[in-house]
């Protein structure tokens, strides 16, 4: 397993690593030991909202491990994510039991409200914590290994594969919305209660999911770095920019794509687990395509290819929307397209970019795509 | 999954360190022999009773004007085009005709196509790490580790392509010649006993193609080398033998200066670019 030992010993990871610790570190203690009053005392409310980001930040990581190193801009993220989520809902809605509004000790409120006498089949075992956990990686698994495995195998690619994932996640919006699905329709699953055991209202609940958010994006975070510091991570390089010739050394491309991209969609599900218990409700709008759109909005602000920078874009882009939509809620979208189109305009590398050429440190963009181009035109000159 | 199937079949890992030169035999002959090979496309004949010996350790130059079916020679040994009729085999053991092309290049057969491709993205040193035979299946390219005897092999390339200094760089900021020598060294990398290479001066200054030279000279010996070059000044400078193909068959064949002599390889090809050169 060294090359999953291998991030620790990067310094930018370490970096990394050591700045989430140490955030995550003042703000529990900002929270616990200051009083209400204080002003630098962090809410529960503030805590929450970290929390999200810290879950969105994780399915920017995601995002750009099949984007930035695989080269395949999966427009439909949002469906791996809002899957994770689903299946944390479920398990959320079963631990409910008798103290929903009809009150029947099994059957959550919407199927009483659609008078369904029995749970349906896909419904058996989120009772069981063990089992919804593991369904959180295995039903965006299960969708990414069919889904990939039929758009690789047929090598489709480029804006194609773009399309069809937005059509992905914008055909499963549609059925999740239908009541007959048997996930809440509109509505979705809320109203939850406990997790674990632990009251989600309490303060104390709400700050343990912020850190779990932490620590489930540093975990997600050195996995990536581990894949693309491998050799594999590596082929994935050279295929994103050679596609032809990657095959022509031998390595089966449509394999490798497969798998950093069923890789990618468990983390997103993962993300989209912790999510759901922070905001207390998941509903269909998680598979707008339009919220896939905004993660990779996320990722290119933050700067490709980099990974912390999916982070920083993540982090940052949802703290100007939160403070945005407070202020002008209609304006939020032209925004946040109007900084796209700066971003794209003025840094080309994103935020990441601008961190590499500010402490002139190269590892800081590493392998980013179209790095050799560039670095052509400055040799020459 | 063949995922699985892969995690269970981890002997192979090291399959690089195999002597890649065991299952050709030429003990008693020609490392490629090509006989009466004929190839038409819709009753046109590229490759016309075509009869050619590359002997073990040789290195071979190929020159003919546009057309006469140089590539088309390569696409036939390669596996990419089969011919209508005729012999081709590698070694006295391995009829090519009946392998396809993957087949092919695993025996030992490397190929350098007119345009280079390199990962500008990747440095030099993991352009050649990735070319390097290996296990190449997805969990085996994971936790694949470099060790010692890949290092050194990867360092022994560097030096025959003169891109020591170069290790570290991006392939991107390579020069045009240096792309096409880290190319040649990633198909070294697979450890071939015969090279196809194709134009490998096209675009090259002076300089480059002197270095390319001595490259593609030290290579023979050891490997079999087969060159296509339009470059009149560049074959002279390499050649041992020189083979003249026209219109899909060998016109003339021996040292530079006998072909040069020969009055129609004069009429068919070189009194013209001679003139242009
Ligand atoms: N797949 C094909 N279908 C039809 N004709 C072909 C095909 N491949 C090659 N040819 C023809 O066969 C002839 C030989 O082509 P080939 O590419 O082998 O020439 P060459 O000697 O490599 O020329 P050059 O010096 O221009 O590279 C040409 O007339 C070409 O048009
Ligand atoms: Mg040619």
């Amino acid at each position: 397993m060294h090359w999953l030992g291998q991030p620790f010993q990067e310094r930018p990871t370490q970096l990394f690593i050591g700045i989430l610790i140490a955030a995550l570190a003042v703000v529990t203690v900002l929270n616990l030991a200051l009083p209400a009053g204080h002003p630098l005392h962090v809410s529960t409310y503030t805590v929450t909202l970290l929390g999200k980001y810290l879950s969105y930040a994780l399915l920017a990581v995601a995002v750009d491990l099949v984007w930035g190193y695989l080269g395949i801009l999966s427009l439909g993220h949002g469906a791996f994510f809002a899957l994770g989520g689903y299946a944390m809902g479920m398990y959320l809605m079963r631990q409910i039991g008798d103290r929903g509004v009809y009150g029947d000790p099994v059957l959550p409120d919407f199927m009483v409200f659609l008078n369904w006498d029995s749970l349906p089949w896909y419904w058996q075992g989120f009772d069981m914590a063990w089992f919804a956990f593991l369904m959180v990686l295995l039903a965006p698994g299960a969708l990414a290994l069919v889904f990939g495995f039929l758009a690789f195998r047929s090598r489709v690619t480029g804006v194609y594969l773009s399309i069809i994932t937005q059509a992905l996640t914008f055909a499963l919006m549609l059925a999740f919305f239908r009541n007959e699905m048997g996930f809440g329709g509109n509505n979705g699953l809320t109203d939850f209660k406990e997790l674990l055991g632990f009251d989600l209202r309490s303060d104390a609940t709400r700050l343990g999911l912020f850190i779990a958010s932490g620590v489930a994006l540093a975990l997600g975070y050195v996995l990536c770095r581990a894949i693309v510091g491998s050799k594999l991570g590596r082929v994935c390089v050279a295929s994103r920019d050679a596609e032809a010739r990657t095959r022509f050394l031998g390595y089966r491309v449509e394999r490798v794509q497969l798998f950093v991209f069923v890789v990618s969609a468990m983390l997103a599900g993962v993300a989209g687990a912790l999510y759901v218990p922070q905001v207390g409700i998941i509903n269909p709008s998680e598979f707008s395509p339009l919220f896939s759109i905004e993660i990779v909005v996320w990722v290119a602000l933050g700067g490709r290819a980099t990974l912390y920078g999916a982070v920083i874009g993540a982090i940052l882009v949802n703290y100007a929307k939160t403070v945005f939509t407070g202020v002008m809620p209609d304006a939020w979208l032209f925004a946040l397209g109007g900084l796209f189109v700066l971003v794209t305009v003025l840094l080309p590398k994103g935020i990441a970019g601008l961190l590499a050429w500010r402490f002139k440190r190269p590892d800081f963009h590493d392998r980013h795509p179209g790095d050799g181009n560039l670095s052509r035109e400055e040799a020459t000159a | 999954m063949n995922i699985l199937k892969e995690l269970a079949n981890r002997d192979r890992v090291f399959d690089f360190l195999a002597p890649a030169d065991s299952p050709v035999d030429v003990r008693h002959g020609p490392i490629l022999y090509m006989e009466d090979v004929t190839v038409s496309f819709d009753g046109f004949k590229a490759i016309d009773n075509l009869n050619l010996t590359i002997d073990d350790g040789e290195l071979r130059c190929i020159i003919g004007p546009n057309g006469a079916g140089k590539t088309t020679m390569m696409d036939i040994i390669t596996g990419k085009t089969r011919p209508d009729t005729g012999k081709v085999w590698f070694g006295s053991r391995h009829d090519l005709l009946t392998m396809n092309e993957p087949e092919i290049a695993r025996l030992g057969i490397g190929r350098k196509f007119q345009k280079p491709t390199v990962f500008e993205a990747l440095t030099v040193f993991e352009n050649l790490e990735l070319a390097m035979s290996a296990d190449k299946r997805v969990l085996p390219t994971l936790t694949a580790r470099m060790n010692g005897a890949m290092r050194d092999r990867i360092d022994e390339v560097l030096e025959m392509t003169g891109l020591v200094a170069q290790r570290r760089q991006l392939a991107g900021i390579l020069s045009h010649g240096q792309k096409q020598w880290l190319e040649i060294g990633m198909l070294l990398m697979q450890r071939p006993r015969l090279l196809l290479v194709d134009e490998p001066v096209a675009g090259m200054t002076e300089q480059e193609m002197e270095r390319t030279a001595e490259l593609l000279t030290g290579l023979a010996g050891k490997q079999s080398v087969v060159v296509v070059e339009h470059d009149m000044g560049f074959v002279r400078s390499i050649a041992r033998k020189v083979t003249v193909l026209h219109q899909g068959s060998v016109l003339a064949e021996g040292s530079m200066d006998q072909v040069q002599g020969d009055p129609r390889v004069i009429e068919v090809y070189l009194g013209e670019s001679e003139e242009a050169v």
